[in-house]
């Protein structure tokens, strides 16, 4: 009886033990999970702001204008227009000419990294190449503006060289990079046997990368191209301080040009808040972020399914 | 084709690679080379120690530094926990569910937002619906939101060096979920995520767009002590830099200057990187003789 008492307290006790300890880890998982879903929070925070307080002035303006326009001037005392045509074709026309510059340069360097260079090169060449990245877009843009900017104006013999030629470069600079570093990965996950089967029948080490490598690793290149692409349109200071900035439809490359990045930083500091202009950059940044997210997720699809064949294989 | 086309073909197209490879070096050490050379003029000591003077013609870039400082400090203390603690949910307790995929693709769509996006976000919600004003606590946690995914994915890739055995022989001890992370996951994780962190703070410090309209001034000499300058606007490197290159009423005249702080950030930026290599390469050998 004394002995039975003593028993069920002292499962008693053990028992509330587990079950504190039991809520304290499901409480702990709980607290993590809740870190996690933050991201999802903000991600959905800045979609339905820029949808908020972009609305007034999708309300006010028809979307036809938004679109089928190129005349960007919400101050004019006359009339004021909210086309964004022309800036959504030099967003478009600078990133581009910034991918044309970019891709070959960057999926050369990625196959000379990954399939090409001794242990020995790369260990070097790989964190030196890493060093771009971290190279600031406010330093970029200043390049352009002071280096390059003249030198373009010398060769081409057009005014002051800060231009869409200019901004596809710097673009170029700051989206290889990340074109570099996932093509990379992708050549590497290329199953050695695959290669291994070329070279055994005979193919130079050349003839394997270009007809059995690259192929392979092409989806995951691709993947590495729209990224690139997404960080060339949101790129906002390298474009602000060396395109020009002139709210114009551009004709050719050597036309200065204003992103939609350029123009959301030029204009908001000069807006009265909440008057229909204000209301305008957020249109701009709003269908500005449905661009990079239309890209990246694209590129996301195709590396999960990359990452899941190759994982399979 | 015969062998020694096709042995050709390979040098050739080798040596086109390496040529490529060569010239993406060869820009960077075109642009590093120009800024260093032209900013190295007007570096000195009283240089990165004193004040702008007259109209920002002269004197130096401290209180930019100093401004950088705060609101990168801000950007770590926001961040990094918060990354952290949603790696070790990802890494240590997530499912393969849906819920799990969703918050990942959330993750990598937030890395492709475009920063002046996240200056718009943060002017949005810190300054015009939570009035906290201009300020280095609206430019830190707005930085602090940009580069959430990244220390999310960094803190993720150092909780995935530390081998399954040794949470295995935690739990076959007894010990619980939290005890293991605690004890035998976190304290290896550690050179990892300060790499992760230093990197992130790095990439933080030079970025303009998302501190534009969320605090940093155009001329702000004197930052009050802490806590008081979370509340006050502030000047930043890289912003500085932007305003010497293109806003400055005497640009010619400040053209040096410009120079300068453009070798500060990228000397700052540069150390930054190379210590975090530097752990990175320490934690590897350590690694190495477990």
């Amino acid at each position: 009886m004394i002995l039975n008492t003593v028993q069920s307290a002292e499962t008693g006790r053990v028992g509330r033990i587990r079950a504190w300890r039991r809520f304290k880890e499901k409480a702990i998982e709980a607290f993590f999970l809740a870190n996690g879903l933050f991201a999802v929070v903000v991600l959905i925070a800045i979609f339905s702001m820029l949808f908020t307080e972009g609305w007034p002035a999708l309300k006010r303006v028809p979307l036809g204008e938004w679109f089928l326009s190129a005349e960007w001037d919400p101050t004019s005392p006359v009339r004021e227009s909210y086309g964004i045509l022309a800036l959504i074709v030099s967003t478009l026309m600078v990133s581009v000419g910034a991918l044309i510059l970019a891709v070959p340069l960057g999926i050369a360097c990625a196959a000379y990294i990954a399939d090409v260079a001794p242990p020995k090169v790369r260990e070097i060449v790989k964190p030196v190449i890493e060093i771009l990245a971290g190279i600031p877009s406010v330093v970029v843009g200043f390049f352009g503006l002071v280096v390059l900017g003249p030198l373009l104006a010398k060769v081409f013999h057009t005014g002051n060289g800060l231009n869409g030629v200019n901004g596809s470069i710097l673009l170029a600079i700051m989206a290889l990079p990340t074109i570099m570093s996932v093509s990379e990965d992708a050549i590497v996950s290329v199953p050695q046997e695959l290669k291994n089967a070329s070279l055994a029948l005979g193919a130079t080490r050349w003839q394997t990368l270009m007809r059995v490598t690259i192929p392979a690793a092409l989806s995951g290149i691709v993947a590495s191209v729209m990224l690139g692409m997404g960080r060339a349109i949101g790129e906002t200071m390298t474009v602000l301080m060396a395109c020009g900035n002139a709210p114009a439809m551009p004709h050719s490359f050597l036309d200065p040009v204003r992103t939609m990045t350029a123009t959301i930083a030029i204009e908001l500091g000069e807006t009265v808040q909440g008057s229909t202009h204000f209301h305008s950059l957020f249109v701009i940044a709003f269908f500005l972020f449905l661009m990079t997210f239309a890209v990246n997720l694209v590129s996301d699809i195709i590396l999960q399914r990359v990452r899941r064949r190759m994982g399979g294989a | 084709m015969n062998a020694r086309i096709r042995k050709w073909q390979e040098k050739l197209g080798f040596g086109i690679l390496i040529a490529a490879t060569v010239f993406v070096i060869l820009v960077l050490v075109v642009i590093l080379y120009d800024i260093f050379s032209k900013g190295s003029g007007i570096l000195s000591w009283e240089f990165i120690t004193s004040k702008p003077r007259k109209g920002m013609t002269e004197g130096g870039i401290w209180p930019a530094i100093v401004g950088t400082f705060w609101v990168s400090l801000v950007t770590v203390v926001f961040a990094v926990p918060t990354g952290l603690f949603a790696a070790i949910y990802l890494n240590e307790y997530a499912a393969q569910n849906r819920l799990v995929r969703v918050i990942r693709i959330a993750i990598r769509n937030l890395s492709g937002v475009p920063s002046i996006v996240y200056g718009l976000f943060g002017f949005t919600l810190f300054i015009m619906i939570l009035k906290i004003g201009l300020s280095v606590l609206a430019g830190g946690l707005t930085l602090g939101l940009l580069t959430l995914p990244w220390t999310i994915t960094a803190s993720e890739e150092a909780l995935k060096t530390v081998p399954m055995s040794y949470r295995e022989g935690a739990l076959a001890l007894g010990a619980t979920k939290w005890q293991t992370i605690r004890t035998n996951v976190l304290p290896y994780a550690v050179p990892g995520m300060l790499t992760g962190t230093i990197l992130g703070l790095a990439r933080a410090a030079g970025e303009t767009a998302p501190i534009l309209f969320t605090g940093a001034a155009f001329f702000w000499p004197l930052l009050p002590s802490f806590p008081k300058v979370l509340t006050t606007q502030f000047m930043a490197l890289p912003y500085h830099l932007f305003i010497m290159a293109t806003q400055h009423h005497a640009i010619v005249k400040v053209r040096p200057i410009a120079y300068g702080t453009a070798a500060v950030l990228i000397g700052l930026i540069l150390i930054m990187n190379a210590a975090a290599v530097y752990i990175r390469y320490r934690f590897r050998k350590k690694y190495k003789r477990l």
